[in-house]
């Protein structure tokens, strides 16, 4: 079945996309990440115009947050004061980032630059998440390994403006999240993604947070960083197609519920042992494109470049 | 530098009669041969003058139809017939990727001023043994010679401003570079269904009558699109025929499409409900399987 897509312009089978929402909703609900990082792809796969599919992608991510932290406020897995603080540098970020990518687009390289962000930071947090989740998976295996703490004290703990979270039991300054929060903004606002791939392991190695309480409180800063970005895209580039969102979505929440599920019944090392897998294939896969010779050297777009 | 002006003067009556025609649909169009010994002209029909793109378009079929109109016998020579079928024109970037510092990067482009959405041509014969070189240039009718280059424009205008003859503008360099870029694109697209070239697609019945059957592919851009008809001795065009399809997204695709374009705080405002309350629907309804 054929469903023909307003802005886009394209006509696309129905039960690829929602297959598409489907999975990118399990694996959101499951690890906390928005999956703005595998959805904006998959959609350039099936023929979406990129701009069509990142700005969509945003608008999919909400549904499937919002999904995701409901389901996880219910295990009281959401620590909304650390989401808070998040927030407020999130959007400070994403300014920035607004702003460097109209620049970055006055250049005329915008596709690249995206790329190369795509490979550094996801292969980089992908290969530093793989090694140190392997590492916590050998030792539950082996009791006899050296112990090493979850959260050690270091210099981030001797900073002004301290503060008590409780959900995440943790009683440490207000700067650490607030810088994290800004970088993910600036990222998510660069790349067309929530930037859940970057909080998550930000969270547990740097802030020190317990993971049963990252994701949720991941997706809770996701959802607000996401809808900033729906909104800016469709005033500025009129590209959110609520036709592709609404396919996604509906594909999307039931896969997040699912998602969120089989995570309960997951081991949080394994769990991140399958996340950091699925950021190092994504980089992996976008270094590929980038190496490899393309089969069709030319490309087409419609409009003037500036 | 007369013969200049009398291209342009030329262009500008052409367009006027795009606008009589668009005005008058219903009215039989016929159209002034080209070489006044023929006697012969076009009278033509379509299926549909109106594609609507609905959610469910998957693309379309338009038959065209027509019949030669004479008042003599036959003139001798070998008879054609070229429809082709034109969407919406707009500029266009080519972009080609080189090697630089071992990743492949989009380097050089080309900025095409004007490119068709769409073309078909579909002809009784192949092309270039039916249609002579100097009238398809006149009549622009293979799709090379619809792809203006902006550097191309600026080229032939700059040589026409300095008094040189339009009908012999010499290949500048910097074209014949460029029409690797063309190429590439006109492959491009061809690959991807939005240029066709259908030959032999035109079916002719005792030197009169003609039909030919377009498909409009699904990914199709909204608009006003052109079908041309052309009639051929021996190679000259000597009567040309055109009509109009209005191609228009209906419905819920309208209103969709008309909200982001008026409205888009609005709009984005919308997504973002329909988002966040189909998030708490799943959630709630599997609340409720669950217990």
């Amino acid at each position: 079945m054929q469903l023909y897509l307003p802005i886009a312009e394209v006509s696309v089978n129905i039960f690829l996309l929602l297959g598409i929402g489907g999975i990118v909703g399990f694996l959101s609900g499951m690890f906390g990440v928005g999956g703005g990082f595998l959805i904006t792809p998959l959609l350039f796969f099936i023929g979406v115009p990129p701009a069509v599919a990142v700005a969509t992608g945003a608008n999919q991510v909400v549904a499937s947050s919002v999904s995701g932290v409901l389901a996880q406020m219910k295990r009281k897995a959401v620590d909304f004061q650390m989401g808070l603080i998040l927030l407020v540098g999130g959007f400070m970020g994403s300014a920035v980032g607004i702003w460097v990518f109209a620049w970055m687009q006055s250049l005329g390289q915008v596709d690249l630059f995206v790329q190369i962000a795509y490979v550094v930071f996801l292969g980089f947090i992908g290969a530093t998440m793989l090694q140190e989740s392997l590492r916590a998976l050998m030792r539950t295996r082996n009791v006899n390994a050296p112990i090493r703490r979850a959260h050690t004290h270091s210099w981030a703990h001797g900073l002004p403006f301290k503060m008590k979270f409780r959900a995440s039991g943790l009683y440490i300054s207000v700067i650490p999240p607030m810088a994290i929060g800004a970088f993910t903004g600036f990222l998510a606002a660069i790349m067309g993604v929530g930037g859940g791939f970057i909080l998550v392991p930000a969270m547990i190695y740097l802030l020190g947070m317990p993971t049963k309480v990252v994701i949720g409180t991941s997706l809770f800063q996701i959802i607000f960083v996401s809808a900033f970005t729906t909104i800016m895209h469709s005033v500025t580039s009129q590209t959110v197609d609520m036709m592709l969102a609404l396919v996604l979505i509906f594909g999307g929440v039931i896969g997040a519920q699912i998602g969120s599920r089989v995570g309960v019944h997951l081991k949080a090392e394994q769990l991140r042992v399958l996340l950091s897998l699925l950021v190092v294939a994504v980089a992996l896969r976008i270094a590929v494109d980038l190496l490899i010779r393309p089969d069709e050297l030319y490309s087409i777009m419609p409009g003037v470049l500036p | 530098m007369t013969r200049a002006s009398t291209r342009k003067s030329g262009h500008i009556r052409r367009g006027l009669f795009a606008l009589l025609l668009c005005a008058l649909p219903a009215q039989a169009q016929q159209a002034q041969p080209e070489r006044p010994d023929s006697g012969e002209k076009i009278v033509s029909g379509l299926s549909q003058n109106r594609v609507s793109i609905t959610a469910s378009f998957d693309g379309d079929e338009i038959l065209v139809y027509g019949a030669v109109k004479r008042d003599a016998p036959a003139p001798e020579g070998r008879m054609d017939v070229i429809v082709t079928a034109e969407g919406p024109s707009g500029p266009v970037t080519i972009r080609r990727k080189a090697r630089v510092a071992g990743i492949w990067v989009n380097r050089d482009s080309v900025n095409v001023s004007s490119a068709p959405s769409f073309y078909a041509v579909a002809t009784t014969g192949p092309l270039d043994k039916i249609l002579r070189p100097e009238e398809n240039r006149r009549h622009a009718i293979s799709i090379d010679q619809l792809v203006h280059l902006e550097a191309a424009q600026a080229a032939l205008e700059s040589w026409v401003a300095r008094g040189g003859d339009p009908d012999s503008v010499p290949l500048f360099p910097i074209l014949l570079s460029e029409g690797e870029f063309i190429r590439s694109m006109i492959r491009v697209w061809s690959n991807e269904g939005r240029y066709r070239l259908l030959e032999n697609r035109v079916q002719l019945t005792e030197q009169t009558l003609f039909r030919a059957d377009l498909t409009l592919p699904s990914n199709l851009t909204e608009g006003v699109y052109r079908v041309r008809m052309f009639l051929l001795r021996d190679g000259y065009v000597v009567a040309t025929h055109e009509r109009w399809i209005r191609v228009r997204k209906e419905g819920l695709e309208r209103m969709i499409f008309n909200l982001s374009r008026e409205q888009p705080l609005v709009y984005g405002l919308v997504s973002l409900l329909i988002a966040a309350f189909a998030g708490w629907a799943a959630s709630a309804a599997f609340r409720l399987i669950r217990r």
